[in-house]
């Protein structure tokens, strides 16, 4: 009987001290009192440095009148526009100067990380001194090189470099011809959506087909042709309503056509240059990835190599580049911030000036953050339902 | 007993023959790896052609046409500039490195007092050698010396006031000087801090875990430059009226918690992959939980995320850049601010500064890459496939 009750019994553990559950609780309340008390000190301590700045805390500031002007508005803002709306271009033109970088990134960075994996021994020594060259060197460095030193060098308007299709360049930026839309353009517009919209559709019915009877049908040029054809087509009928307002050269600048101007183009550049480094780098990792094994049994099913590359080799690697990939995305958008050391209106940079005339340190912090946040939530959500079609699926 | 005589048998191997000319020699490495097919063979024509285009661009401008040294801008402009170079002469401006060379490396740092961060670099390098040499012993008592004692003497040496060493503002210090400190505080107090932070990411305590997520989350979706804008805007705003911080303590302070935030995502990685059963094993032994994870687990967390920390060590080496936008000068700052000295001002002081910083830069995270390439190998205990 007595052993019995021996066993009933809670295992002693000796003093209270040494159980984990109190301890744990103990250090939780430690670790809450900590915080809440410095969180206190530190609203004390602003409160009072406010007071003391005659500074008024809260978002209404973003309603008055901004008073500077910014040099890139893809909307339409004037020194006498409101602090919010400068924040909201700067934000604008970063998700500008962000969405071209990712492209442009992607696709050398693409191009960089196969070339490192070719058998041609030239091109595989050129594609890895340009990544140990772009890998190794500071992002902002690589914006002043552009800026200070290739962008500002470059001859005045009236030497400027003739380019191809009417632009040119020089060292206030690139202009090319902008698009005029006349009368009745909107129909060339409606054909190129309609040509999307049957692609994506044509392309459906191919692969149904392909999967009931395995015959194949040519997608791309279908679709190739209906993107390109029908807006062609429009443009015809509705009597060449587009025309190009090509830039002219006179004595002192270029007028008319559109014009990038350096600050733009070096942020842009440098980001693509740097980024595709990167970029390569995760994309050799992911063709690398996939085992030969995989290369060897396509071949012997008799898939010739572009098949074998598109169809085996390339859906593998994506699963293992795509995560990367998104965080490469969202250092860029990150590293777009930069445009405020060569005066890129972005973000940081109209916010940085709301913040410094108005003193709302703060509200400004805040903001920046927030829609720094949003940003990356964004890219990083997008990228995740492409790397949801793109994972594996068991069955 | 054998049944067959075998005695024609051959007894010693035949002496291997040397390969046919067509699968070995340089005739077969070109056809293998330059004009394997017609393809192969346009890309090497399209390499050919990039490399005939650029390199002698760049041999050109960096050697044969630079100015190496001379007093001022006229050595590196055009006459046409007002300088003595024939008109299209391009080439890299060396002599402006030259004449600049102290200030890139300390920048108004007192010039009879250059000898303080000379000799701390001297100390550093004399301490940071044997600790990256494997065979040296004494590796406990070296990495105390190289990441406390050292920043301690540094900090007297370099900021003075005591021993009758004259005191040097840090908004003096520029150049390589701030860049260097900045990155080698930023290590040392990263890697324990992020520790710490991926410790407490993965603790069982609720509170200490969001606590945990919350900052490393906020911190890894801002730039540094919101960081940097944070530290110096905010900071002055959470302390009591009448303190202030300096400017380059604010520095550290956000480029070190910006790099901690990314390190606990390394280790956390890190301690993921090590198998549970070294944990269960560890609390069968009877050890605690700073036992736990100082003896068995983050030795072995740590060195299986060696490539990953020296990646956060060089991107925070490369970031340190940065702190040109709250006006710092470090190396790339200064030399940014010299492109405006009149008496420089060239087409190619820009260009010709801009590469010396780059290759400044390149030359340490190049170094980095390669150490930790090394040290995985070395390291390498049979985890990885």
């Amino acid at each position: 009987m007595a052993s019995q009750e021996i066993l009933r019994e809670e295992p002693s553990r000796g003093s209270f001290v040494n159980d984990p559950r109190i301890r744990s609780l103990f250090f939780q309340t430690l670790v809450v009192v900590l915080l809440f008390g410095s969180i206190w000190w530190i609203v004390q301590n602003v409160i009072d440095n406010l007071q003391r700045l005659h500074i008024a805390s809260g978002f209404g500031f973003l309603k008055g009148r901004a008073g500077f002007d910014i040099s890139d508005t893809p909307i339409a803002y004037t020194s006498d526009s409101t602090y919010g709306r400068a924040i909201v271009v700067g934000l604008i033109n970063t998700i500008i100067v962000a969405a071209a970088g990712i492209i442009t990134a992607t696709i050398i960075g693409f191009i960089i990380g196969i070339g490192r994996l070719s058998q041609n021994w030239l091109i595989q020594k050129i594609c890895t001194v340009y990544v140990e060259i772009f890998r190794n060197i500071p992002p902002l460095l690589v914006i002043f090189f552009w800026y200070s030193g290739v962008l500002a060098v470059l001859p005045a308007p009236r030497d400027s470099y003739h380019l191809p299709f009417g632009s040119f360049l020089n060292q206030r930026g690139f202009y090319f011809p902008r698009p005029v839309w006349g009368d009745g353009s909107w129909l060339i517009l409606v054909a190129l959506v309609v040509g999307i919209a049957m692609s994506w559709f044509v392309a459906r019915r191919a692969r149904q087909r392909q999967m009931a009877t395995g015959q194949q049908f040519p997608v791309f040029w279908t679709s190739a042709a209906l993107i390109v054809g029908l807006p062609l087509l429009a443009y015809v009928l509705s009597g060449f309503p587009l025309t190009f307002d090509l830039p002219k050269q006179s004595t002192f600048n270029l007028t008319g056509g559109f014009q990038v101007k350096p600050e733009f183009l070096s942020l842009y550049l440098a980001l693509s240059c740097y980024t595709a480094a990167f970029i390569a780098e995760i994309v050799r990792a992911g063709i690398r990835g996939v085992s030969k094994g995989q290369t060897e049994a396509a071949a012997a099913l008799g898939l010739r190599s572009g098949s074998i590359l598109r169809l085996v080799v390339v859906p593998q690697a994506m699963r293992i580049v795509i995560p990367p990939l998104t965080s490469q995305y969202l250092n860029l958008t990150k590293n777009s911030s930069l445009a405020i050391a060569i005066g890129y209106p972005d973000l940081t940079a109209t916010a940085g000036t709301v913040l410094n005339q108005t003193g709302q340190a703060v509200e400004g912090v805040l903001i920046m953050m927030i829609a720094y946040l949003i940003l990356s939530l964004v890219t990083s959500a997008v990228m995740n339902v492409v790397n949801s079609r793109m994972a594996l699926v068991e069955r | 007993m054998q049944e067959h005589d075998m005695s024609w048998v051959r007894t010693e191997m035949a002496l291997a023959q040397p390969a046919p000319a067509s699968v070995s020699g340089p005739v077969a490495w070109v056809r293998r790896n330059l004009i394997g097919s017609v393809g192969d063979t346009i890309l090497t024509i399209l390499g050919i052609v990039i490399v005939a285009w650029v390199l002698p661009q760049v041999i050109n401008w960096a050697f044969i046409n630079a100015q190496w040294t001379g007093p001022d801008r006229t050595v590196c402009a055009t006459v046409a500039q007002g300088g003595i170079q024939p008109d299209g002469w391009s080439g890299a401006c060396w002599a402006f490195v030259n004449a600049k060379f102290g200030q890139f490396m300390f920048g108004t740092y007192p010039v009879e007092e250059r000898w303080r961060p000379i000799l701390v670099a001297i100390l550093f390098v004399a301490l940071l050698v044997p600790m990256l040499m494997p065979r040296v012993p004494r590796k406990g008592l070296n990495a105390i010396l190289l990441f406390l004692v050292l920043p301690i003497v540094s900090f007297f040496l370099l900021v003075g006031g005591i021993f009758g060493l004259p005191h040097v503002e840090t908004s003096r210090w520029g150049g390589l000087l701030i860049t260097l400190s900045l990155s080698f505080v930023g290590i040392a107090v990263s890697l324990p801090l992020g520790t710490v932070l991926a410790l407490g990411r993965r603790s069982k305590m609720p509170i200490v875990k969001m606590l945990c997520v919350i900052f490393i989350e906020a911190v890894r979706g801002i730039p540094l430059i919101t960081v940097l804008f944070f530290v110096s805007v905010m900071l002055p705003l959470f302390l009591p009226a009448g303190v202030t911080f300096d400017k380059y303590l604010r520095a550290l302070i956000g480029v070190s918690l910006f790099a901690a935030a990314y390190m606990a995502e390394v280790v956390r990685g890190g301690l993921q992959a090590i198998p549970k059963g070294q944990y269960e094993g560890a609390d069968s032994l009877g050890l605690g939980y700073w036992q736990k994870m100082g003896l068995i687990v983050l030795p072995q967390a740590l060195k299986l995320v060696i490539p990953g920390i020296v990646n956060t060590f060089i991107g925070m080496f490369k970031d340190t850049s940065l702190v040109l936008i709250i006006s710092m000068f470090d190396l790339l700052g200064i030399v940014k601010q010299n492109f405006s000295d009149a008496n420089w001002a060239t087409a190619q002081t820009a260009k010709s500064g801009l590469v010396f910083a780059a290759f400044v830069f390149w030359l340490f995270c190049f170094g980095m890459s390669r150490y930790s390439m090394y040290t995985e190998r070395r390291l390498d205990t049979g985890y990885k496939r």
